[in-house]
């Protein structure tokens, strides 16, 4: 087959761009150790999360010297917790989101970071984040779940961390890492 | 403004000469029906479908409202479904008829084709109902948008209607397979015509990739939204839907290629630069098409890092046939530019047809979609996928692809084939010499806007992009500016459109003419089949090599969310008509 030298050079360039592509997401995965959203959090019923250890009563819990866990339910058309009170959790922590669904396909995105997961019936999106200082972040639903989607909404406060009292801690103090439940137990980032 | 044709070009072409017409529809009467009655339904979906469009960008923006925001939706679900599915899958059918007939010298056959017609006509008005039922408040009623996650509920209808739109579709490939056969039977040892490869290897692609939403609906949605079944995982359902979410995309890109090949370049003035790497381009994408739908799912729990990362793999290398028809469409383009007397490196650009809009169209088309792709490119990254997932830089990014690489190209080719379908000559030239660049400027100020809004963080599908707790830091210019842009962007595309249907209508209804001023020939590529091995047309092993791929791709993913029970996670169904 007959490929002008022309084109040849482009395939080339071609390929190069490709694996360039490939490189830098996998040097953003391995090096810069961006964390990708995966099955990790495992799965729940999303007609029992009554049931759930900590669906049940969602909020942060603290599980270790400036470790948190965020249990967070989405539901038509509102974050619990985050919308009628701000999720909150202290500067300078690592916080593991855990979020799910009650009813139907739902987006969490914490607008101007990197905490973007789909919140999905049935499986639950856990992902790892250091808050270094103080803030407050808007928390919205992008995806469509509805007539009223576009009013849901909430708010994420991070605040110094001599002002933040965990909304529960696992047995009352920072918990010994063994006496978590096993749906928390996994990749800390 | 002058209008030249492609009379002009180094194509023997007897018109002129020959007293008796010989057009698509002189010789082939039935095909150019089918083609017609395709195109018919085609643009009346783009006209309604176009019309939500300035609805909702006039809406999200602010600057008018004329619907409640809760019926957003019921618009959103309207334009989607018919530019996307409807308008795309019609036009489709009716060019690909067009390019098999006319390329092999076949006829189609009279029954399957009013068969596979009707079925997708049907379809389109079953899955229509309770989308405009959403309007009236009706139990009947389809608010799901074109992506119909579960555990989202919509009326059975809109279901079957969809189910039976891609069993058309199924039908009219047996159409075209069917007259490849005869043809086969009588060149036994012939290269199959570029054209009709084309339309094969798509429709191969098509056959594998329309699996997934028809595992989805035929067996999950269809009889859980009858109540025969309680639950379904809402997890595999999206899955399936995206196993079949970004083939559909080539199922509309490839299209314009076909138009960039195997037209553009006769349109410019020359010939093709190479059939061996067109062949090369659409094998291609009949391998990496399919395995790649988790990169829609990059941000969805239950799915392992490793099956995203073989995806974003797999994605990266489909840039390789698109960048492969950047160089030989160009390529073919500046052939022709010379051999209208252009010179210089690139000065040759002025030699070429911009006031034939089926030129100016599909070069335009050309144009945008290698911005789009490159946008695409930022998608397809794993981690900054993070930043856009589900902002408005993804309807910024599909906008430049199947609203324009595909839509604009639809449109102005048909500038081009509807006189050779009616034997009429194109009525308000004048018109259509303006509409692909009203086009190309409606969409550079929307697509921009909505491209810079994505990275502030603006969702996607939603009424109301205004939130009490968040502010949308502009990248580069404020939130005012971009809203107005994509205002003006949109009002702009909709003249365009009405401008599109303003020539088709006016060309419809205009008399027969004796003859008419263009022609199907189609010149002999540069470098021809002869050039290139002989299995690039063995279509049975390329469908194998693909079907192995998918089996590579989604087999595991696949186990292990069956793994835990067809139905589990299990969702009840949901109605999304719930009167606020």
């Amino acid at each position: 087959m007959e490929v002008h030298r022309f084109e040849k050079l482009w395939l080339g360039l071609a390929l190069l761009l490709i694996v360039g592509f490939i490189a830098t997401v996998t040097y953003g995965a391995v090096g810069a150790g961006v964390q990708m959203i995966d099955d990790s959090g495992g799965t729940v019923d999303p007609d029992a999360l009554g049931d759930h250890p900590r669906f049940s009563e969602p909020g942060t819990y603290q599980t270790g010297e400036n470790e948190y866990d965020v249990y967070v339910i989405s539901r038509q058309f509102l974050f619990q917790p985050g919308t009628s009170e701000p999720i909150r959790v202290p500067a300078g922590s690592t916080v593991t989101f855990h979020v799910t669904s009650a009813d139907v396909v739902h987006g969490f995105e914490v607008v101007g970071t990197n905490i973007n997961t789909m919140a999905i019936p049935g499986q639950i999106g856990e992902i790892t984040v250091a808050f270094e200082e103080p803030a407050t972040y808007g928390i919205l639903c992008h995806e469509y779940c509805g007539a009223a989607h576009h009013t849901m909404e909430g708010q994420l406060m991070v605040v110094p961390e001599d002002e933040f009292t965990a909304n529960m801690t696992v047995d009352g103090t920072a918990a010994n890492a063994a006496d978590r439940p096993d749906a928390a137990t996994e990749a800390e980032g | 403004m002058a209008y030249v044709d492609e009379q002009t070009t180094d194509t023997e072409t007897t018109d002129g000469i020959s007293t008796e017409r010989a057009a698509f529809l002189d010789r082939y009467p039935h095909e150019a029906l089918i083609v017609r009655l395709n195109f018919l339904v085609a643009f009346a979906a783009l006209g309604i479908g176009g019309i939500f469009g300035l609805v909702q960008a006039l809406h999200r923006t602010g600057y008018l409202r004329v619907i409640p925001s809760a019926d957003y939706y019921t618009v959103l679900t309207g334009h989607g479904v018919l530019l996307a599915l409807v308008f795309t899958t019609f036009f489709i059918a009716g060019i690909f008829s067009w390019g098999i007939t006319r390329s092999l010298d076949e006829n189609l056959s009279t029954r399957l084709s009013y068969l596979w017609f009707g079925t997708m006509l049907v379809g389109t008005v079953l899955a229509a109902i309770p989308i405009l039922g959403g309007f009236v408040g009706s139990e009947i009623s389809a608010d799901v948008l074109f992506t119909f996650y579960a555990p989202m509920k919509a009326h059975p209808s809109f279901y079957v209607g969809a189910a039976l739109l891609i069993i058309g579709s199924w039908l009219a490939g047996a159409d075209w397979f069917l007259a490849y056969r005869r043809w086969r039977g009588e060149h036994p040892n012939d290269r199959i015509p570029l054209q009709a490869f084309m339309v094969l290897m798509t429709m191969l692609m098509w056959y594998l990739s329309t699996l997934g939403v028809a595992v989805e609906v035929v067996f999950f949605l269809i009889p859980w939204s009858l109540g025969w079944i309680a639950e379904v995982d809402p997890l595999l359902t999206r899955t399936l839907f995206w196993y079949f979410g970004h083939p559909v995309v080539y199922f509309w890109l490839l299209p314009a290629y076909l138009v960039w090949y195997t037209i553009l370049p006769k349109l410019s003035g020359g010939r093709l630069f190479s059939d061996p790497l067109a062949r090369v381009v659409f094998v291609l994408f009949l391998l990496l098409s399919t395995p790649v739908g988790f990169h829609h799912q990059y941000v969805d729990p239950g799915i392992p890092e490793g099956f995203k990362f073989i995806a974003m793999t797999n994605t990266m290398f489909l840039l390789l046939p698109s960048l492969l028809t950047a160089f030989t469409v160009v390529a073919s383009i500046e052939h022709g530019a010379r051999q209208r007397g252009g010179t210089g490196r690139l000065g040759w650009l002025r030699s070429l047809p911009w006031d034939n809009p089926a030129f100016s169209g599909s070069a335009l088309a050309g144009l945008m979609f290698a911005a789009g792709g490159f946008s695409g490119m930022i998608n397809a990254g794993m981690n900054i996928n993070y930043l856009i997932h589900n902002t408005l830089w993804i309807p910024g990014h599909f906008h430049l692809t199947v609203g324009t690489a595909f839509a604009l190209t639809a449109m102005s080719i048909t500038y081009w084939l509807l006189p050779q379908l009616t034997g009429k000559e194109l009525s308000l030239k004048s018109v259509a010499v303006v509409q692909p660049y009203a086009w190309f400027v409606g969409m550079t100020l929307m697509s921009n806007a909505m491209h810079r809004a994505g990275l502030a963080g603006v969702p996607r599908r939603t009424a109301e992009p205004q939130y009490e707790n968040v502010s949308f830091e502009g990248v580069i210019g404020g939130v005012g500016e971009m809203r107005l842009q994509i205002a003006i962007g949109g009002t702009i595309l909709t003249i365009a459109l009405l401008m599109f249907l303003a020539v088709i209508v006016a060309t419809w209804l205009g008399d027969r003419s004796e003859q008419i001023s263009v022609n199907d020939d189609i010149p002999e590529p540069l470098s021809g089949p002869e050039n290139s091995p002989r299995i690039l047309d063995d279509m049975r092993v390329w469908f194998a090599i693909a079907a192995v791929l998918v089996v590579i791709a989604y087999g595991p993913p696949m186990w292990g969310l069956l793994s835990d029970g067809l139905l589990a996670p299990g969702s009840p169904p949901i109605p999304v008509w719930l009167p606020l």
